[in-house]
């Protein structure tokens, strides 16, 4: 048993009291969960760039001071004049003076005209600055300085006629460029792909009519496309990607999974798991320097050690100034393994 | 623990070697009986059954020998000795025999690995839930297996007039909020991009497996909206952001945000998500393309105006004949699609099937699906399998009795709203060929006497 005295039961009870008109019970959508964020955090993580330019940040670059960005931290993956298809497809092409007088890229009416580059269907160079700022270059991401962003933009404006060699890309001059942007008018909205009416300003019904029909709905049926034979086995042997027990089977259009992965070097097969094969061919340059030319160059010297400690390392200048990254989840042994694979050449078999 | 990369290189020797594979209808079909099944013998199972059992009653005449089939009559090792014991495979993963249903890349789709996607084995799919394992994968700069407790989720305005206060929550935070856990298909924007102009894959995980169908657990968008006090008035948009090197961003309409259908989710079919499908958080987006569903959400921003990213103004617009895109295309119509039988795949025999199929729309549940084996000239009506919710995959079979006689097999989805699956005509005459997305034509899969199914194009 509890004993109290009077005065400290009183004090108790008024304590409660206290207690309870200082916090009424909590209303159950009042969570009190999460905290304020600071000025700061919200500036670190708050980068985006609207069409209107709201966000842009102060900064200045020039085609020439880009042209450095460029070919120092772009030009591996893109192409020297932002044309290449290795890594991705090319940035820069098709779009002449006439589409920067119009604002529509006419090549983009040709069925014949091949691909379809960046400049080509971007509207907004709004779109390009964020972009760049926060993802590239692809392998380190958010690392330019905002000058250098402003700086290789400039240099890809150039590239595509249409900003002269003398231009300074600043949050002023950007949006000059906006009224030369050689697609600024080739984005529709009446389409009834957005839940409301925020865009085409009006309800639009979708742009197809089929009904329900099911007798008769048509006198032939004329079989516009089927797939090229050669196209059955582009896609490996069909028969490793069916069950083997069912109602069908998979048809075999290829050399069965099993045999392929017995002739295939362990190596190869852990080079393509350990993530190496993203930046690395045996045959060609992709991010990285090709397996073949790295064996070649180091031909008759003793670098097991050296590239052992440099892939797990990372590091840059070797091959050129884009850095591999560090390569830490993969375990000594598999790494040792490799190494050797890459020096004799990476043999397939 | 057994892993998929480690199938059992005996098993598939014995699945790949005729000589070693008992006869149907056992496990395996060798290359010799796909070749007698392709080349137009399709009586052969009941043949090689009878054979056996035929000469098992000469056999049973001369010395009494039991009849039938031997897994059956003669005990098998699994009945008679001792299996493995629990907890054995901690986490467990499917039979060693199920190894060919795995997520694959179309060659030549994409240049780097890194930035591209893995399709989804719809062929040999059940029901409607994906198996978290095999769920699509999309990624634009790789991906992450990121710990969870250095997440966080910062919601702000993108001026203070959006948002009375810019919050952050740490998981911790997110996964004591009221949750809900809700069933949804996601849908990549390309998906059977591919085809717009011809066929050019041959299966169904090709043409139409950026497709996958979780139930996912989280907070709606609108109770941590209102926790930050947003101005429903003044806001119009929101943009989503992740936490990864392509710090992917979309607008999302915010009529759907304040519908309560959007969820800020962690929990994917039961656990947590994937990594590859942005472990720990990612925003759900019910009838969107998936490029908005942003994996990795480390931000979220009302503002009034559209953001025009990367993704969403040089990709994901779609190329009208014209030369004009049409911007901002999220929704994903009314679709479906015959799973099995289905491209790259082969008849066993005439007879019974049981087509079986999925169906889905961005703007609500199905609300019926029609199958031809015509090629569209009639049609019956298939039967939808419950649960048909809305926004989610739905599966539908059908009863067929094969004659033998080429067929084209093809499905068609009606939604709630009336919308109608359109054909390759009637989708080409408004959008024509060279786009890349929201491609909800008709799929025919034709069926020739060999009982090979191949992928074709229908007007
Ligand atoms: C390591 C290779 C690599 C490097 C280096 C690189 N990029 Fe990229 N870039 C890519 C890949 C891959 C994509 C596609 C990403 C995706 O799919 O979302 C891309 C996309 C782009 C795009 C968008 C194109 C489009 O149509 O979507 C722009 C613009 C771009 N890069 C500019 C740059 C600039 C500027 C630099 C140098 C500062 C750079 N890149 C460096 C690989 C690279
Ligand atoms: C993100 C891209 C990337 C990945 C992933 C990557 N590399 Fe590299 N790698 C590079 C680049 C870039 C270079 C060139 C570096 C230089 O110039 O010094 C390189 C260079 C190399 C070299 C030559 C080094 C030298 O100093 O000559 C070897 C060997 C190599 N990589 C092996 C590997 C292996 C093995 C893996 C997988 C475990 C791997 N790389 C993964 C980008 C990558």
């Amino acid at each position: 048993m509890f004993r109290f005295s009077k005065p400290a039961l009183a004090q108790a009870i008024f304590l409660a009291a206290a207690l309870a008109a200082a916090s009424p019970a909590r209303a159950l959508d009042d969570f009190g969960l999460g905290r304020a964020a600071t000025p700061d955090e919200v500036k670190a993580w708050d980068i985006d760039v609207r069409p209107d330019f709201a966000g842009l940040p102060k900064g200045s670059g020039t085609v020439s001071d880009g042209e450095t960005v460029w070919e120092g931290k772009c030009a591996v993956c893109h192409g020297t004049f932002g044309e290449s298809n290795k890594v991705f497809s090319p940035l820069i092409g098709g779009v002449t003076k006439d589409d920067v007088k119009s604002g529509h890229v006419a090549a983009l009416k040709r069925p014949d005209y091949p691909g379809r580059t960046t400049f080509m269907k971007v509207a907004t160079v709004s779109t390009l600055f964020d972009y760049i700022r926060r993802a590239m270059p692809w392998n380190a991401p958010k690392s330019l300085s905002n000058d250098q962003v402003y700086a290789v933009l400039a240099y890809m404006l150039n590239l595509s006629e249409i900003v002269p060699d003398d231009f300074v890309l600043n949050e002023q001059t950007i949006r000059d460029v906006q009224k030369m942007m050689p697609n600024r008018n080739g984005m529709i909205y009446d389409h009834a792909m957005w839940p409301s009416t925020a865009f085409s300003g009006k309800k639009v019904k979708p742009d197809t009519h089929a009904k329900v029909c099911m007798k008769n709905c048509k006198d032939k049926v004329e079989v516009a496309s089927s797939l090229p034979e050669y196209a059955l086995s582009s896609h490996g042997n069909i028969a490793d990607q069916n069950r083997h027990v069912g109602q069908v089977r998979g048809q075999t259009t290829g050399p069965s999974a099993a045999d392929s992965a017995a002739k295939k070097h362990p190596a190869a097969e852990l080079a393509d798991t350990s993530g190496c094969l993203a930046c690395h061919a045996v045959d060609t340059k992709l991010v990285g320097p090709s397996y073949k030319d790295v064996a070649e160059k180091y031909k008759g010297q003793d670098v097991s050690g050296l590239l052992f400690k440099k892939i797990r390392e990372g590091g840059e200048g070797a091959w050129g100034d884009v850095a591999m990254p560090p390569m830490t989840d993969i375990k000594d042994d598999d790494l040792k393994t490799l190494v050797a694979w890459i020096l004799k050449g990476a043999p397939s078999k | 623990m057994r892993r998929r990369s480690e199938i059992d290189p005996e098993a598939m020797a014995r699945a790949a070697n005729p000589a070693r594979i008992r006869k149907a209808p056992e496990n395996f079909l060798g290359a010799e009986e796909i070749a007698a099944v392709s080349g137009g013998r399709r009586d052969f199972l009941r043949g090689a059954f009878a054979a056996a059992a035929a000469l098992g009653a000469g056999a049973a005449a001369a010395q009494d020998a039991p009849k039938g089939d031997e897994m059956i009559l003669k005990p098998q090792s699994w009945a008679t000795t001792l299996g493995q014991p629990v907890a054995a495979t901690p986490y467990g993963m499917p039979s060693k025999y199920e190894g060919g249903l795995i997520r694959r890349q179309s060659p030549g789709l994409t240049q780097v690995a890194g930035a591209s996607v893995s399709f989804m084995p719809l062929q040999g799919m059940f029901g409607i839930i994906t198996p978290s394992g095999l769920h699509f994968e999309r990624h634009h700069q790789g991906w992450y297996d990121i710990d969870p407790n250095k997440h966080r989720f910062m919601i702000n305005g993108s001026t203070p007039e959006f948002v009375k206060k810019a919050k952050v929550y740490t998981l911790d935070d997110l996964m004591r909020f009221p949750s809900v856990s809700r069933m949804h298909f996601i849908e990549c924007g390309a998906n059977t991009g591919m085809e717009w102009g011809n066929v050019a894959v041959p299966t169904v995980q090709y043409t139409h497996g950026m497709l996958s169908c979780s139930e996912y657990t989280g907070v709606p968008l609108r109770t941590l909206l209102e926790d930050c006090g947003v101005d429903w008035k003044k806001a119009k948009f929101v943009l989503a952001e992740g936490g990864d090197g392509s710090a992917m961003t979309r607008t999302i309409p915010i009529e759907l945000v304040a519908s309560g259908e959007v969820i800020v989710a962690y929990g994917m079919n039961g656990e947590m998500l994937r990594p590859e499908n942005g472990y720990p958080l990612r925003l759900v987006v019910p009838g969107v393309q998936g490029v908005s569903w942003v994996k990795w959400l480390r931000r979220i921003e009302v503002g009034d105006k559209p953001w025009a990213t990367k993704d969403e103004a040089v990709h994901y617009i779609d190329l009208m004949p014209d030369g004009q895109h049409r911007q901002y295309t999220s929704i994903h119509e009314a679709k479906s699609v015959i799973t099995s039988p289905s491209g790259g795949q082969t008849l066993l025999d005439k007879g019974f099937y049981n087509i079986t199929g999925l169906a889905w729309s961005g703007r609500g549940k199905i609300a019926r699906v029609d199958v031809s084996f015509d090629g569209g000239i009639n049609w019956v009506e298939a039967k939808l399998q419950t649960p048909v919710l809305s926004k989610c995959l739905t599966r539908f079979n059908v009863a067929w009795n094969w004659d033998g006689k080429p067929a084209i097999l093809q499905s068609r989805a009606t939604d709630e709203t009336g919308y109608v699956q359109p054909g390759y005509r009637m989708l080409r005459e408004v959008r024509g060929t060279r786009s890349i997305y929201h491609n909800n034509a008709i799929q025919s899969w034709k069926v020739v006497e060999s009982g090979d199914v191949g992928n074709v194009q229908v007007l």
